[in-house]
């Protein structure tokens, strides 16, 4: 038992993304444990695809995701949110004009 | 940081809450945020996976075919639901395997309705009608906790189980139509189960020790008591359907505030259970170990065939 | 026509599947992993799927007033004609991939060779089936392998089942009196052309997963004829229960 538990590793986590049918993006749709890439994805199947939700499946082990840190949102992501010129309501044209 | 600062931080954090945001794993939380969530939502997770237990013991004796899928498939499900709320939580800094060690020595509770033992069909009609028509109770309002991972699961958990309890209650609907026998049967299983069902929505409000901080945090939108009465509400009619009698004499429909009154609970009973001495606690938290430790050479063996083959890649590769 | 072999052949099949969604169905709660336990449990209940399009046929098929449930829970031990392997019980992790292993290659090329079948319900059966138990024998053999190149201790325990198991290989090839009649009319498959092929396909696993391909003389048959494991009487108490207990009632 004693032994047992030091050999012990946990499987990793693995992140799922189903793509619920064709013509939709693969969505994050949660994660599990799996020994190995292959697993995860049967895995995958089995746990979130049970309702027939799926037609493809990403995974990837969580540890791989490199995400950016929330503490570095201001200057990350609010300088984005003044270049309204960006955005089409930006600019001003008369109503005659359709079609744009 | 200084004190003046975390302080700041957490006006900020309750602030963002009180406006309906979602907090996300790796935004900053109060440290209590943090072990309140891994707390109530490996709780949670337990009480799906010990759920299992009760009903899986008639898995073999389903009566009919369609009994034995629908059942397989509920149970199967919890699993599931315990497996999405394993993923949440870790993504709060606990791993699933620490959470399992929390479950087997004690430290770590389950809903304990699930010490109950199941010793008639009736009691898997009775467990899917009020288990589950209480733990949607439960539930539903968690769809817009404050915290994300949480929030998903509980979409993801709360779509699932819509057929758990019409599973559960058509299982009652059809003894109920049957023979006498059959129906003495559904009798007997509410009146075992009718009385831990409610102790299921929680301590009353004088007693819960968490609610105030709780209902902040949108763990909570409503009180123990308020839910209990809502449960009460909408089951009781639900067994006049049925045409069976929930077991409570002080049980009548008041005019004058639109609920039922009920009488009193047995809350001895709910703290013994809570505290380790239900009749089955020691059965389900003997099967839950024998499980994981009989599963450790069968993890092992798949965490090492897995590192064999990645080797072998490398080598390839070279 | 007479269809009372037809009847039997169909029991033959869906015993299996009967027999080892049972066996499965044991397990749920109690797997090594929650997502192991998932997955054992969707085999289960695919198995149990197929056992109802197959007794739902019977049913209609025979001249009694039965239903799926009838055929099911109610007949004598005798009666179930399952091969020996699916009756076999739960060890240890093991021997539940190895016994599903075993059978998930037969059952592959069993439904292979029914989609040629002249009866078109078989063939629809056969059909849908046959995704399920494709995916069933992906699964088992990625465990096998697994165990068997994994630790030590789980390539001994595995090569302990598979030996263990072995024995009941060869009943999966045998054709009863009422099988012969099927293969006749063209609506079963004649089992004993898939023997090569199956010894072939799970030798190849095993070798991929550095285990011994057991060598056996003596071979254990019976469960086909309706002549069972001791094993067999304890699952039918449980699983016949209800319907023996309250007889004649609607759950």
């Amino acid at each position: 038992m004693s032994d047992n538990k030091k050999n012990k590793k946990e499987w990793p986590l693995f992140e799922v993304f189903v793509r619920s049918k064709n013509g939709l993006e693969h969505r994050h749709f949660g994660s599990l444990h799996a020994a190995d890439a292959e697993m995860a994805l049967e895995n995958a199947r089995d746990v979130y695809t049970r309702r027939n939700e799926g037609v493809s499946i990403w995974v990837v082990e969580a540890k791989n995701i490199k995400a950016s840190n929330p503490d570095e949102n201001g200057e990350m992501f609010e300088p984005a949110s003044d270049k309204v010129y960006r955005h089409p309501t930006f600019y001003d044209l008369p109503d005659e004009v359709k079609h744009m | 940081m200084s004190e003046k600062e975390v302080k700041n931080l957490e006006e900020i954090f309750e602030a963002k809450i009180a406006r309906d945001e979602k907090i996300e794993p790796k935004d900053w939380m109060p440290e209590k945020y943090r072990k309140t969530h891994i707390r109530q939502m490996s709780q949670h997770a337990h009480s799906e996976i010990v759920g299992m237990l009760p009903e899986g013991n008639w898995i073999t004796r389903a009566p009919s075919l369609r009994r034995k899928v629908a059942l397989l498939a509920k149970v199967q499900d919890e699993a599931g639901h315990g497996l999405y709320l394993y993923s949440a939580t870790e993504t709060l800094g606990i791993s699933r395997d620490e959470m399992f060690e929390q479950l087997h020595s004690g430290k770590a509770k389950y809903s304990s309705i699930f010490n109950y033992p199941t010793i008639t069909w009736a009691d898997i009609g009775a467990i899917g009608w009020l288990v589950d028509g209480a733990a949607i109770i439960n539930q539903v309002p968690l769809c817009n906790t404050s915290f994300g991972p949480y929030a998903r699961a509980m979409v993801r958990v709360c779509k699932e189980e819509s057929f758990h309890q019409r599973q559960g209650y058509e299982i009652m609907l059809t003894l109920c139509n049957g023979t006498e026998e059959q129906k003495q049967m559904a009798q007997d299983a509410l009146n075992r189960w009718w009385w831990p069902s409610l102790m299921m929505l929680g301590p009353t409000d004088d007693a819960s020790t968490h609610t105030e901080q709780s209902m902040k945090w949108k763990l909570k939108r409503k009180t123990n008591d308020e839910l209990r009465q809502q449960f009460i509400d909408q089951t009781v009619p639900q067994a006049d359907i049925l045409g069976i009698t929930v077991p409570d004499e002080d049980l009548k429909w008041n005019e004058e505030t639109g609920h039922y009154d009920f009488g009193k609970i047995d809350w001895d009973e709910f703290w013994q259970v809570v505290k380790g001495h239900g009749p089955c606690n020691k059965e389900r938290m003997q099967t839950r170990v024998n499980a994981w430790e009989n599963g450790q050479w069968v993890r092992d063996a798949a965490m090492a065939h897995a590192d064999k083959q990645a080797d072998k890649k490398v080598k390839q590769a070279v | 026509m007479n269809k009372d072999f037809l009847i039997k052949y169909i029991y033959g099949i869906a015993d299996n599947a009967l027999i080892l969604g049972q066996r499965l169905g044991e397990l749920t709660g109690h797997g090594p992993t929650l997502e192991v336990d998932i997955a054992t449990t969707n085999i289960s209940l695919d198995l149990f799927g197929q056992v109802r399009s197959y007794f739902q046929y019977a049913a209609q098929l025979s001249e009694k007033e039965i239903t799926e449930d009838d055929i099911a829970f109610l007949r004598t031990e005798r009666e179930y004609l399952n091969v020996l392997l699916v009756e076999q019980p739960n060890r240890d992790f093991a021997f539940v991939i190895g016994r599903q292993f075993l059978f998930d290659h037969f059952h592959f090329l069993l439904l292979t060779e029914m989609q040629k079948s002249h009866d078109q319900t078989l063939v629809a059966i056969a059909k849908k089936s046959l995704k399920e138990v494709s995916y069933h024998k992906r699964f088992s053999s990625d465990w096998i392998k697994r165990l068997g190149d994994g630790t030590e201790e789980s390539k001994q325990k595995i090569q302990t089942a598979i030996d263990d198991l072995w024995r009941f290989t060869d009943e999966l090839f045998h054709l009863t009196e009422d099988d012969k009649k099927a293969v006749e009319e063209g609506i079963g498959v004649d089992v004993s052309k898939l023997k090569e092929t199956y010894y072939k396909n799970v030798a190849e696993i095993l070798e991929e997963a550095t285990l011994e391909v057991p060598e056996l003389k003596y071979f254990q048959e019976g469960g086909k004829k309706g002549i069972h494991s001791e094993h067999m009487g304890y699952l039918l108490t449980d699983m016949q229960y209800m319907q023996r207990t309250y007889p004649g009632m609607k759950w």
